[in-house]
């Protein structure tokens, strides 16, 4: 990658605190205009992470920088270029919508003649328009999130920090929010986004997988999908799912046994289709499974993360 | 420093003031009350002390001995005995402070210009009131005796005494400004202490300190509503000493509301630094309480004189702003003092308040704590 091309570079990134190491050897870049997932489960050091490029964290040793800063000397610098948009809902409850606005407009010092061309921005974006003088703590975590959005991009940083945007917000006001990450950066904007939404991470373009502070995978979502996993994964519809799956998950030449919605995905060692394919028949057959529908699959994100999470643990 | 970021910390910490009742509570019912009760409640005179009587003599004279008492005004007679025994259990009872026995050949000796003695015996439980209750009975008895005495007595040495300054030697006089000061210590220091610990509890603060405001814009930020609101208490509680409890003003204003701004920085700077070290509003609301009030009420001179402590005590005394604040007050209410008598204590009091706040901004860090 060109240098010019970076927005946020990091290369074994260690954070520890005490004995417990939240960010263990991380190394990764990020190009400008990119939306960089971070996939992993809670506590796997995604916050931390992000709270160390966002300045807030000092990294214990390491390199990274955001733009052109470092983030061990330079966090203030950083702090000028970029956006964040912390976990818990952290703008002002007792104040208004416009006047939670008006008070980080101030704070990015954002010019005055651009200064209600960012707000109209932001209202209408988060669909706040007719609700610019509700106290904050009355809207519903769906706005909410949309108005901290606003107000992180206020100031139209180059880079843009989101840790854990959608946690807790129903899937329509979840897809609306994708839709926005997208329009900010459709304009140039590098975002960098955690999540522990499998669904979200596909909308990523490229994604690196967290796991206990490790990078386990890296790359764009049909990069993890096809070349993670060794071996095929099949899907089985049949009678009596939960037995079926006991039975599957206790078979040897099974690596991988697990229930989507009635389904059941299984991973079986062989990639190319006819040596798979005997040998799932093979074992459905052994345990006395009524198949009522078999075929191989593409592995979802979740297929790969399970994977890759047993492989490690 | 950025005016614009200034600004808008001042401004929205003013929008979150006028929607907190707990804070304008804080801010002006507290001082007011606090005002009011000891200006009404909290007075060093000793007036209306009970006086219980036993009178063998009951003659002209000895009732004209305890009508001159009465109307001195420090004492109220709360019951006549008709025995010693009666006396003694009014006092043990509690409702008398002072007992007298006058004898039953007070008025013979009186008149034959012999000399009398009247048992007094003082309740010495409460051993202020009783010291003060055993001097204006001993000036009393003088006063009678010199109007009852026909002869002009001329005793050698004639004092002359003059009392300047607070000439009625009422309490509240120097109470009150006293009490200004250390309802701006409380005040400044509890208020503040609350602000950066609830952005902390709340978790404004994480979003704040990942932008680019600088510690200062957000310390001064908040120190400037909370100045002003320490002001306005300031001049309501001078205008109630003024207009409600008569206290004589007789210093420049100007000079007061300079050297108090200077104070009050001080006091604010204390509760920042407490705020920022606390984190947690609990936590910090109780060191600024201990900070404060033990200091403000014992330490500072406001009601029990420094220089009757013991030598460690007073030496602590000095590093306590208040010390300085109440003797500035004083000094400009009663005395009518300029900035010429009190430009050490203002030189000291400036010092403070730079010190404080200089430590404010330094320890507080725009990062999260590992």
């Amino acid at each position: 990658m060109n240098e010019n091309e970076i927005a946020v570079e990091v290369e074994n990134l260690v954070k520890r605190f005490g004995d417990f190491t939240a960010v263990d050897n991380i190394s990764f870049q990020i190009k400008k205009g990119e939306v960089f997932g971070f996939l992993g489960p809670n506590g796997a050091g995604k916050t931390t992470t992000i709270k160390i490029l966002c300045g807030l964290l000092t990294p214990t040793s390491g390199k990274g920088r955001v733009g052109e800063y470092d983030v061990f000397t330079q966090s203030e610098k950083i702090k000028e270029h970029i956006g964040y948009m912390s976990q818990k809902f952290s703008l002002y409850d007792d104040l208004t919508v416009e006047q939670n606005i008006d008070f980080y407009s101030g704070i990015y010092k954002v010019k005055k003649e651009k200064k209600k061309e960012r707000k109209e921005w932001v209202l209408k974006m988060a669909d706040l328009e007719e609700k610019r003088n509700r106290k904050t703590a009355d809207l519903a975590l769906g706005w909410k999130q949309r108005l901290a959005l606003g107000c992180a991009f206020l100031h139209e940083p180059p880079v843009l920090f989101l840790d854990e945007p959608t946690s807790g917000v129903d899937p329509i006001s979840r897809r609306n929010f994708w839709d926005l990450i997208y329009s900010i950066s459709d304009k140039g904007t590098t975002v960098f986004v955690t999540t522990h939404y499998m669904d979200e991470a596909e909308y990523c373009h490229r994604l690196a997988l967290i796991f206990r502070g490790k990078l386990v995978r890296l790359g764009t979502p049909e990069e993890l999908k096809g070349k993670s996993i060794s071996g095929s994964v099949w899907e089985v519809e049949c009678k009596n799912p939960i037995e079926a799956l006991d039975s599957l998950q206790k078979d040897k030449r099974v690596i991988e046994a697990s229930l989507f919605g009635m389904k059941i995905h299984i991973l079986v060692p062989f990639a190319r289709e006819e040596e798979a394919s005997a040998l799932v028949s093979q074992i459905l057959d052994e345990n006395k499974i009524e198949v009522i529908r078999l075929q191989k699959i593409v592995p979802s994100l979740e297929d790969v993360f399970v994977s890759l999470i047993r492989e490690k643990a | 420093m950025r005016f614009r970021r200034l600004w808008a910390v001042v401004f929205k910490e003013f929008l979150q003031i006028s929607r907190d009742t707990r804070v304008l509570v804080m801010a002006f019912a507290v001082p007011v009350g606090m005002l009011i009760l000891f200006g009404y409640a909290v007075t060093l005179d000793i007036n209306n002390l009970p006086l219980g009587v036993y009178d063998q003599d009951n003659s002209q004279e000895s009732r004209g001995l305890v009508t001159s008492l009465m109307r001195s005004g420090y004492f109220s007679v709360e019951s006549y005995a008709d025995s010693y025994q009666g006396l003694l259990s009014l006092i043990e009872k509690g409702k008398i402070k002072i007992a007298l026995v006058i004898p039953y050949d007070f008025s013979k000796k009186i008149k034959s210009g012999e000399k009398v003695e009247v048992q007094t015996i003082l309740d010495g439980s409460d051993a202020n009131t009783a010291t003060i209750g055993a001097g204006y009975l001993t000036g009393a008895l003088q006063l009678y005796s010199l109007k009852i005495t026909q002869t002009e007595i001329k005793p050698p040495i004639d004092g002359r005494i003059r009392v300047w300054y607070n000439e009625e030697l009422k309490s509240k006089n120097y109470i009150i400004p006293g009490l200004i000061a250390v309802i701006m210590m409380i005040i400044g220091t509890l208020l503040t202490s609350l602000v950066i610990a609830r952005e902390w509890e709340r978790g404004t603060m994480e979003q704040l300190i990942a932008t680019p405001i600088q510690s200062s814009e957000l310390i001064f930020g908040k120190l400037v509503p909370y100045f002003l609101i320490g002001m306005i208490d300031l001049l309501l509680a001078v205008l109630l000493g003024k207009l409600i409890f008569k206290i004589p003003f007789r210093g420049s204003f100007l000079l007061m509301f300079l050297v108090s701004g200077i104070f009050l920085i001080g006091a604010l700077g204390v509760g920042m630094f407490i705020s920022i070290l606390a984190k947690s509003q609990q936590l910090a609301y109780q060191m600024a309480m201990v900070t404060t009030f033990l200091p403000g009420f014992i330490l500072s001179g406001f009601i029990f004189p420094i220089f009757s402590m013991p030598a460690f005590l007073r030496v602590i005394t000095h590093i306590l702003p208040a010390r300085y604040y109440i003797r500035i007050l004083q000094g400009i209410f009663l005395k009518g003092d300029g900035f010429a008598v009190l430009k050490l204590e203002i030189l000291l009091l400036s010092l403070f308040a730079l010190i404080m706040l200089g430590i404010a901004n330094l320890i507080f860090k725009k990062r999260l704590q590992d």
